[in-house]
């Protein structure tokens, strides 16, 4: 008997199926949440524009999202699609990306567009780890985990991305695990929604090069840890800080309103032109 | 986008009227009148002018006008810009030019109409922050890696950097490739007159559009039909090595080996289409020592081959217009009758080498770094020396 096709495939390029993804990788869960968001807002995937950046996290809508997408260089993802938005400000800029990419090596680029506001949504599917490039440590790795490239423990303490971001001035900005799917669906869909720059932070798996080094072998592993690690953030806000290490705080840190970069961009534009409109009157 | 009524009434308070204004300054107008849409930028002497000239009037024209936070984010907005269908640009200066290389590659292999005005000053590194120089030529020929050609030009006026600017933005649309506009920064610097051209003798290239489904990084064509976003043609843009559908594919090696070729090849086979040089070549044909330079340094090239003709003595003289690709065929018919070819530049001999690659007379640099471009005498002297 074959199985009944899943909805979500029509979102999906479903030639180049099978996914690459490892076995119990996180990036799959994340596709199947966004996919759900984009049919729960009834969003035209015509009507967007999905960009990503180098990683195994990037591939999740490329290609594997049906929508024009924009592939771009490892870090930069967020300024190419900032090229994108300003110009086609009615289409949805969605940036796909891991937290090497997002975080590390683009970082600058995080926090100039969180202070901008503009109104894209940044995905950033946080494994803890440089992923594709066989499990170095990430600007996100908790402090004393071994690493290929901390043999000798890291002695570094991780980013609080979504705070940072938060911080850096972003209108939406949450954090979730890919044990809370249906939480991260909802939240995508506030983040699109949102008029602003929306950031969510998806605490990931990497059983393969993360996971093996700390001992979870399994995705399942990682899920169930991420339940016990999760802490809802107004729980959090009554803690002691010492009483939140290797705590997850998990829900929405910001959901405010602050003008939007693409829009202030075009308004003072076309006041410019109207300038001009109304001297050319005045001489003709 | 484009030439639309709020460009055109923008430009009609501009056109046929001749103003006194830099190098840098014609570059932002000459950008306004090829229709440039968007702009993204990061602030660098000897280009912050273009900027600022730009960040000024193209919002007038309905252009957007934005300050990155560096220039690899300006690099990518423009490329980002792109695919929505608008002719996008950036201006930088050696350092920033430096940190724009890896973006350069990605719009190279993802086939991306976009201009670049590099205005070369003194490096490496910081080197002389406020002073000229040439010395990015072959970093604009080989900044980014892996095989790759690149579309690169050379104004030597204002006027230049006004006109080309319509050149690039048109190279860059008809070969779907970044275009430079390899300025120097006494030319960025220099204050001269710039005449605006009619609207009406603006024929900006259309970019070729691909048919709904079909191919947008291959096919039979060396240049194929381009897409835009929100076509509804979910078009799949990445660097990685791609087939003709846009899918990676980084395995294959024929797949590789088919992009890569078509991509230099559609910039190679079309070299004469694209080249331009200028010659002054001595009335009486005579000729045994010949002068090549190209930007600032073929002003005081030219002057010095016309002291020496006054002088009676025979030389010929050539202008790098396009700088990249490489007019090997023009450079070699200019060497045939010729004993020694000089070459000024502000670099220690980075042309010159380009040169003897495709000539059989022997060729001397005439290098000269240090911020200060070369006088008439310098380049005098230097024909003089070889000329007795
Ligand atoms: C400029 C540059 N530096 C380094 C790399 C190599 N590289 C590719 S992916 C990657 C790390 C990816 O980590 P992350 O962004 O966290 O994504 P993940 O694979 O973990 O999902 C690196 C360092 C590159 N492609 N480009
Ligand atoms: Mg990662």
């Amino acid at each position: 008997m074959s199985q009944p096709r899943n909805q979500m495939m029509n979102y999906i390029r479903e030639e180049i199926m099978p996914h690459r993804f490892c076995p119990g990788c996180g990036c799959g869960t994340v596709l199947n949440v966004f996919t759900n968001a984009i049919d729960n807002l009834k969003l035209d995937p015509v009507k967007m524009v999905c960009v990503s950046g180098i990683g195994c996290s990037a591939w999740i809508p490329s290609p594997y999202f049906k929508s024009d997408t924009l592939h771009t260089t490892h870090g930069r993802p967020i300024a190419f699609a900032t090229g994108v938005k300003v110009m086609r400000p009615d289409l949805k800029v969605v940036v796909i990306a891991g937290d090497g990419d997002v975080s590390g090596i683009g970082g600058n680029h995080l926090i100039h567009a969180a202070r901008r506001n503009i109104d894209l949504s940044v995905f950033m599917v946080n494994n803890m780890i440089y992923g594709m490039t066989g499990g170095q440590v990430a600007p996100t790795t908790p402090t004393g985990v071994k690493t290929s490239t901390t043999p000798h423990l890291n002695i570094e303490p991780p980013f609080q991305v979504a705070e940072l971001v938060a911080a850096a001035g972003a209108s939406y900005v949450a954090r979730w695990t890919t044990y809370h799917v249906f939480r991260l669906i909802k939240a995508m869909e506030e983040a699109i929604t949102k008029q602003g720059f929306s950031f969510i932070e998806i605490v990931s798996q990497c059983p393969d090069n993360y996971g093996r080094r700390i001992g979870l072998r399994t995705g399942v592993e990682f899920l169930k840890m991420f339940k016990k690690q999760a802490i809802p953030i107004d729980k959090a806000r009554e803690l002691p800080e010492e009483k939140l290490e290797g705590r997850i705080i998990v829900g929405k840190l910001r959901d405010r309103e602050r003008p939007e970069y693409t829009s202030e961009l075009h308004r003072v534009t076309k006041e410019q032109v109207d300038k001009i409109k109304a001297e050319q009157e005045k001489i003709s | 986008m484009g030439f639309n009524e709020d460009r055109k009434r923008y430009l009609a308070g501009l056109e046929d009227k001749t103003y006194f204004m830099l190098g840098d300054e014609a570059c932002a107008y000459g950008a306004i009148f090829a229709g440039c849409d968007f702009f993204a930028g990061y602030p660098i002497t000897p280009a912050s002018e273009v900027a600022e000239r730009l960040a000024e009037e193209l919002p007038k024209a309905g252009g957007l006008c934005i300050q990155m936070e560096d220039e690899l984010a300006s690099m990518a907005a423009i490329v980002g810009a792109s695919w929505t269908g608008g002719r996008s640009m950036t201006a930088t200066s050696g350092p920033g030019f430096s940190l724009m290389q890896e973006n350069i590659g990605y719009a190279i292999m993802t086939e991306t109409p976009c201009v670049l005005v590099d205005v070369q000053r003194s490096g490496p590194s910081t080197g002389q922050a406020t002073k000229p120089a040439q010395g990015d030529m072959m970093q604009a020929r080989w900044g980014t890696h892996g095989d790759h050609n690149i579309i690169a030009l050379s104004p030597n006026s204002a006027q230049e950097c006004f006109d080309m600017m319509q050149e690039c933005f048109n190279l860059a649309d008809t070969y779907r490739t970044p275009v430079i506009l390899l300025m120097d920064g006494e030319i960025g610097h220099i204050r001269e007159s710039v005449t605006m051209p009619a609207l009406s003798s603006i024929k900006p290239a259309a970019r070729k559009m691909a048919k709904p489904g079909e191919d947008v990084f291959g096919g039979e064509e060396l240049v194929p039909g381009i897409t835009h976003y929100g076509m509804g043609q979910n078009v799949h843009v990445t660097g990685s090595t791609h087939k003709a559908n846009g899918m990676r594919d980084v395995t294959t090696p024929h797949v590789h080996e088919a992009l890569v070729k078509r991509i230099y090849n559609k910039i190679d086979d079309n070299r004469e289409k694209i080249i331009r040089v200028e010659k002054d070549i001595s009335q009486n044909g005579q000729s045994k020592i010949g002068v090549i330079a190209y930007g600032a340094t073929a002003r005081p090239s030219l002057g010095a081959v016309r002291a020496a003709r006054d002088d009676g003595k025979n030389i010929d003289f050539m202008r790098l217009i396009t700088i990249w690709p490489f007019a090997r065929k023009q450079v070699a018919e200019f060497a045939k009758n010729l004993d020694m070819i000089l070459v000024p530049e502000m670099n220690l001999g980075q042309i010159s080498r380009e040169i003897e690659r495709f000539v059989n007379c022997k060729v001397v640099s005439v290098p000269k770094i240090g911020g200060v471009p070369h006088t008439v005498e310098e380049i005098y002297d230097a024909i003089t020396e070889v000329a007795s």
